[in-house]
């Protein structure tokens, strides 16, 4: 009896969430994590009231988002593909052409009432675009499709790359990369892949790379030999992590955040706040909440009954692996410092609802699922 | 087979995207170990190095200066101290266009273009929180205009820092030096923890002497500080403890009445007390401002001063070596009656010039046609040059200069201040050392005279005075009487030293030289008889005239027809009352003719404000 009357309850809410096609075990994890996020915002900020009510806006307004794209039938999004990708791409070209200059990179486009990022919607239309196109076609993956595929992938990203923001054309590749994975584009094609790349790293690292770039690159190898230029970053936030220790010193007390020895602590090196205040504890779980994430996404992915939504949901959930990745393996000087945010935590309007509407499109996924049983 | 695989086959192709998504899921799970690993190496392993990064970060040392203690003179008048001069600080963070706001600045107080090239130098160097002197020691006009106006500049303050101060200003300055700021020669001799903080040290005289006493101690704050720099909070503290406060054995009172009394004249002024060796006056005429060093002095003032003809910086009582003239001769009288060489009854005749035998040169006697007979008494009284030839050539220079050092002439006095020069008092010895030359005889005659290569400061003029008013026993003159506790509790006196004893064998000896010395001023022949008129207690002084330039043997010196830059220095050395001394002074006028008429009323009415109550000065000077 007890047993019927608790299965009940829980599925009141199930049902509320279902009703609105959204599935409850990621809803919980990424409703857990934003809690996290704006709990390390508070701290990082400086207690700052007016930076978490914009950041709840965000967050607010990116959720509204989610919802909405989780109604969208999966049909209509892969319709929708091959539209966003070539608007996608004729918007970057206009950043070049008219596009204004924020921070030393040409990345925004201001079209009078809102300023946009057309780099940010290309994370979403450039997964989706594969997706489409490889799921019309026999997998594994031929070569002709293949030699199409890396060219819809090149494009945008050089382009991104040109404005120059090496962090969103990474992402951007990765998601491109990531549905060709899926897809199932032979290991030995990967290896022949791996290995020009690694013929042309001499050539890339010479023409291909900004001065800054490179930099960055000499600075992770090596943050000791310019202490207070380049290597700051990277060896306060070390800092910040390594002090502390097993336990943290303390939600607000982080001596290295709250005394601005951070730099970026509330973008880009939030991170190294948490790790500060909460310590070696406090990133077990918080990393162990991102893969439980990632893995939700993966599975969702697996139990599709659609290729285009498998390949969609698996590339999103890798590239927001991507994210996790890069941005820890930054902040703990493992990787160069590339300007990826800490996903869902890091304060910022544009990837926050980003990463959200890609969440809202797992979901569809997975409820496109239940309708075709 | 290229067509069957053009087919899709749903089953393989959902085995293959879930096997690579395993994959993927094992990928994730790898590279999430690796910075989990990495983690715990930052966190766990090296958790120590990164603490102790994290402390030295954010922890930081301020020092506290001390503050310097203060001067006083002998009633307690304050001569140093350390007062807030006002500064108009900028601090560049919260000025949103310099270059605007210096323009508006400028329509309340001067700011020239020097002073501006020097703030945006210091600024630079500076944290941009941190105020920047823009101008030092505005005056209360200034503060007055700037603060009515202040609300209207943002970032620009007024602030008060302390900065020793000379309220006296040219008073006593060759007393008390002065402090400047401390330079890479002093911070080469310097403790530079001890001074941390601090931008003055003593340069000169007492400020230099007593630097150690003066300073205090340093302080220490441990702040927490952000990563700009800025104190957010004090950890905790030790506070620096204030300079010792001194107190001077100058009367300051004293000390102005001797500077007013050499009007426009150059010269020095030294008064001891004969019983403790306490100085009461050092004047050394002209003087300047030391105000002017503080804050470090302008190219314009620096030059003014060094330049000037009239030499302000040197400090001539202790540094000016003079030839003492016939202020010597009460001190040859009395070597003469120990040594035997001579009987104070004793009459020799002055004809007014003296002849060594076996040589034709004349060495004359201040008064042309001589003085006649005279005995000791005589001699001193008149400053008869004769008697005192024939006396040094009885003596010989080498008696004459073991007794003269007896009394101090020739070594240092040893004063608590710095830059005393020794004087010179020759002997056969230092000319062969010296000069490698022998002796001459008619050197003997001069230095009998107190000229040639005698030499004297009117410190030491002074102390030898004082010892000849005791009766022989010298001390070491003094500017310190005493000295406070750091905690103010208790002063330290600073006891007197002698400096020697010279035992006189025949304690008349002794009284014919004072007798002299009392006849110089009280007698009616005496040289110094003008000052002794009316006087309410005995003095004994006596009178003297350094050449500063050799006249030809044939020639005449005619004081009107000498520039006055080649006059003759006047001097004079006295003490009263005699029986019971209590002051001890020497004079020396530059270029002032003679001794009689120029330094003489000096000692006087040095003598008279020392001694007599305020009723008594008046009835003398009915």
């Amino acid at each position: 009896m007890s047993r019927l009357i608790e299965s009940e309850q829980v599925s009141l809410s199930r049902r509320i969430l279902e009703a609105f096609r959204l599935d409850p075990v990621l809803m919980t994890l990424l409703f857990v994590l934003s809690a996290f996020g704006l709990l390390i915002l508070f701290s990082a900020g400086g207690s700052n009231m007016e930076l978490m009510t914009r950041q709840l806006t965000r967050l607010g307004l990116a959720l509204v988002m989610l919802v909405i794209v989780a109604n969208i039938s999966l049909r209509v999004l892969k319709k929708l593909s091959i539209g966003f990708y070539i608007g996608g791409v004729l918007l970057l070209v206009a950043v070049i052409a008219f596009g204004e200059i924020g921070k030393g990179a040409q990345r925004w486009l201001d079209l009078g009432f809102i300023r946009f990022q057309p780099s940010e919607f290309m994370k979403l239309a450039m997964p989706m675009m594969l997706a489409a196109y490889l799921s019309e076609k026999a997998l594994p993956v031929g070569w002709k499709d293949l030699v199409v595929s890396v060219a819809l992938v090149l494009v945008p990203v050089l382009l991104i790359a040109k404005q120059p923001d090496l962090g969103t054309a990474l992402l951007v590749g990765s998601a491109g990369f990531f549905v060709l994975f899926l897809a199932g584009v032979r290991w030995k094609i990967f290896m022949i892949l791996g290995l020009l790349v690694s013929l042309m790293a001499p050539l890339l690292w010479k023409f291909a790379l900004h001065d800054y770039q490179r930099g960055r690159i000499l600075t992770m190898l090596s943050p000791e030999s310019d202490p207070l230029g380049s290597g700051y970053h990277i060896i306060q936030s070390k800092i910040a992590i390594g002090s502390g220790g097993v336990y943290g010193k303390g939600w607000l007390n982080g001596t290295q955040s709250q005394l601005d020895f951070l730099p970026e602590r509330s973008t880009d090196f939030i991170f190294s706040v948490f790790g500060e205040e909460f310590g070696f504890f406090g990133s077990i779980l918080l990393v162990l909440l991102y893969v439980m994430i990632i893995y939700r996404g993966l599975y969702i992915s697996a139990s599709s009954q659609d290729t285009y939504g498998r390949l969609l949901s698996g590339a999103l959930s890798l590239t927001f692996f991507v994210y996790l990745f890069v941005n820890t393996g930054m902040v703990t000087g493992l990787l160069p410092v590339v300007g990826v945010p800490l996903p869902l935590v890091s304060y910022g309007g544009t990837s926050m609802v980003t990463l959200m509407v890609g969440f809202g499109m797992i979901m569809a996924i997975r409820s496109s699922k239940r309708f075709l049983r | 087979m290229a067509y069957r695989e053009q087919l899709k086959d749903d089953y393989s192709e959902t085995r293959l995207i879930k096997r690579r998504l395993v994959v993927a899921a094992f990928i994730v799970l790898g590279l999430m170990s690796i910075v989990l690993a990495r983690l715990y190496v930052l966190q766990v392993v090296e958790h120590d190095h990164f603490s102790t990064l994290s402390n030295s970060n954010r922890v930081r040392l301020k020092e506290l200066p001390p503050t310097r203690g203060l001067i006083f003179d002998r009633n307690g008048v304050e001569m140093a101290n350390n007062l807030p001069s006002y500064r108009l600080e900028i601090i560049r963070e919260q000025v949103e266009d310099l270059d605007e706001t210096l323009v508006r600045l400028k329509q309340y107080v001067e700011i020239s273009d020097y002073e501006i090239q020097k703030y945006q130098s210091i600024s630079k160097r500076r944290r941009s929180f941190e105020s920047v002197p823009l101008l030092l020691n505005l005056s209360d006009d200034e503060v007055a205009v700037l603060a009515v106006n202040m609300h209207k500049f943002q970032g620009v303050e007024i602030n008060a820092r302390l900065t020793r101060n000379y309220p006296l200003g040219k008073h006593a300055v060759h007393a008390l030096g002065y402090v400047g700021r401390i330079d890479s020669d002093d911070l080469n001799n310097l403790d530079e923890a001890a001074y941390a903080g601090t931008s003055y040290i003593g340069k000169l005289g007492l400020e230099k002497y007593y630097e150690n006493e003066l300073h205090g101690a340093v302080g220490y704050q441990r702040v927490e500080v952000n990563a700009s720099g800025r104190t957010i909070r004090v950890l905790d503290q030790e506070p620096p403890l204030s300079g010792h406060n001194l107190y001077l054995t100058i009367d300051s009172h004293l000390q102005s009445l001797a500077e007013d009394a050499f009007k426009n004249e150059r010269g020095s002024l030294v008064a001891i007390d004969p019983k403790n060796g306490e100085v009461l006056a050092l004047v050394s005429m002209p003087s300047f401002d030391p105000n002017l060093f503080v804050n470090g002095i302008s190219f314009k003032d620096y030059d003014e001063l060094r330049d000037s003809s009239r030499r302000p910086l040197f400090n001539r009582a202790l540094t000016g070596q003079y030839p003492p003239g016939s202020t010597t001769k009460p001190f040859y009288g009395l070597a003469g009656l120990e040594e035997n060489v001579l009987n104070s009854k004793r009459k020799i005749y002055c004809n007014g010039h003296y002849l060594l035998p076996n040589d034709d040169h004349k060495y004359r006697d201040w008064k042309k046609e001589g003085h006649g007979n005279m005995d000791l008494d005589d001699a001193i009284t008149q400053s008869c040059d004769v008697y005192f030839y024939e006396l040094a050539y009885a003596l010989g220079i080498d008696r004459m200069s073991a007794f003269m050092k007896q009394f101090g002439f020739g070594t240092r006095t040893g004063i608590d201040s710095t830059s005393e020069q020794p004087g010179l008092m020759p002997s056969r010895e230092w000319k062969r050392r010296a000069k490698s030359q022998p002796w001459f005889p008619g050197e003997t005659l001069i230095a009998g005279i107190g000229q040639g290569a005698v030499l004297a400061t009117p410190l030491q003029l002074a102390n030898a005075t004082a010892a000849m008013s005791m009766g022989g026993t010298r001390y070491v003159p003094h500017l310190v009487r005493s000295v406070d506790a750091l905690d103010f509790s208790a002063k330290t006196i600073i006891q007197p030293e002698v400096a020697g004893v010279y035992q006189v064998k025949k304690k008349l000896n002794w009284e014919h030289v004072i007798k002299g010395m009392k006849n110089v001023v009280h007698g009616i022949r005496g040289t110094a008889h003008r000052i002794g008129r009316n006087a309410p207690y005995t003095i004994a002084g006596k009178t003297g005239t350094a050449q500063v330039f050799t006249i030809a043997q044939d020639e005449e010196y005619e004081e009107e027809n000498v520039v006055k830059k080649l006059r003759d220095h006047a001097l004079f050395i006295g003490f009263a009352p005699i029986d019971d001394p209590k002051i001890a002074i020497a004079v020396i006028v530059e270029n002032g003719g003679h001794g009689s008429s120029v330094a003489a009323p000096i000692a006087r009415q040095m003598m008279d404000a020392y001694l007599l109550d305020r009723s008594d000065l008046e009835v003398i000077n009915q």
